[in-house]
């Protein structure tokens, strides 16, 4: 029962891994930043999380204890990668303003926010949630 | 709009809800059960929502606690199908055939924290990741590491997870 258990562990552990090695083969292949950011928001997910149920398995089947940090952990991870992802986008698109015509429209007379923040926001709609735009 | 015009409340609990949150936060950080621990966690779920209750003027109100359970759920098993997903598309498939693009996604949601929890969804989920928001809050700018049909990928953010998350709160 222990081996079938530790078996299930390293099985986790070598997913989780394999899941992290294939993010990083991703940001050496993918040539441009902004596919490379697909690479670190998503493939490095699920091999944070096999790792992280590999290490409460451990704890609480060898160990004996039942151990809760790792869910803290991927608590921490589901908050922060997206709002990083969007950090580096927007430093992206303030970077490289030469691909501002080549980003689809929105459909309104309003721009992207990244390029059309100076503005106050039409009234009656609500203010937005990014983070560049100047208190009002 | 109507749910987002609650008055502010000062009192010693403005916000119950996180209050709960940052204690069991803080249990878990300890990771066992004390009762110095538990008086500290109070402590902290007492203090950092009367701080902090100048960052959130307007709260959401969740109308549909089994729906966001169940949304929580679907994301879960999306996020597990994008990283097989986008391994597959980083191991096999040759950089220049893969179709990035940019698609600019209309959103009928109106709260700010709906707009930020599908702008995260669809970070997390199948090779897409959300860039920018217009600056009338109106539509998001979503990169696709590989779209071959751009209409498709908006539709499926659309049905998917936008329809779900205004039935959580709106």
């Amino acid at each position: 029962m222990l081996f079938l258990l530790e078996l299930l562990i390293s099985l986790l552990i070598v997913l989780g891994g394999f899941f992290v090695l294939v993010g990083s083969i991703g940001l050496i292949k993918l040539g441009d930043l902004m596919p490379r950011l697909h690479a670190p928001t998503k493939a490095t997910t699920l091999g944070l999380g096999g790792m992280l149920i590999g290490s409460m398995l451990f704890f609480l089947g060898v160990e004996g204890k039942l151990s809760i940090h790792e869910v803290l952990i991927s608590l921490f991870l589901f908050i922060t990668a997206p709002v990083s992802a969007h950090f580096m986008a927007k430093a992206w698109l303030h970077l490289n303003a030469k691909h501002r015509p080549k980003l689809p429209p929105t459909g309104s007379n309003r721009g992207w926010s990244t390029y059309d923040a100076s503005h106050a926001p039409e009234p009656g709609w609500p203010t937005s949630d990014d983070p560049d735009r100047p208190a009002q | 709009m109507a749910q987002q015009q609650n008055k502010r409340s000062f009192g010693w609990f403005p916000h119950p809800l996180l209050t709960v949150v940052l204690v069991l936060i803080w249990m878990l950080l300890l990771n066992a059960f004390t009762a110095g621990g538990l008086v500290m966690g109070l402590i902290l779920g007492t203090v950092i929502p009367i701080i902090t209750s100048n960052f959130w003027p307007e709260r959401p109100r969740i109308l549909a606690y089994h729906k966001a359970l169940s949304f929580m759920l679907l994301v879960a098993y999306d996020v597990v199908v994008a990283n097989i997903h986008v391994a597959r598309l980083i191991l096999f498939k040759p950089a220049g055939q893969l179709h990035t693009r940019w698609v600019t996604v209309p959103i009928d949601l109106k709260s700010s924290e709906a707009i930020t929890l599908l702008a995260a969804t669809i970070t997390m989920t199948p090779g897409t990741v959300s860039s920018d928001l217009s600056a009338d809050s109106r539509c998001l700018l979503v990169h696709c590491l590989d779209a071959p049909d751009p209409e498709q990928a908006v539709q499926q953010i659309k049905t998917r997870y936008e329809a779900r998350i205004r039935e959580i709160f709106e």
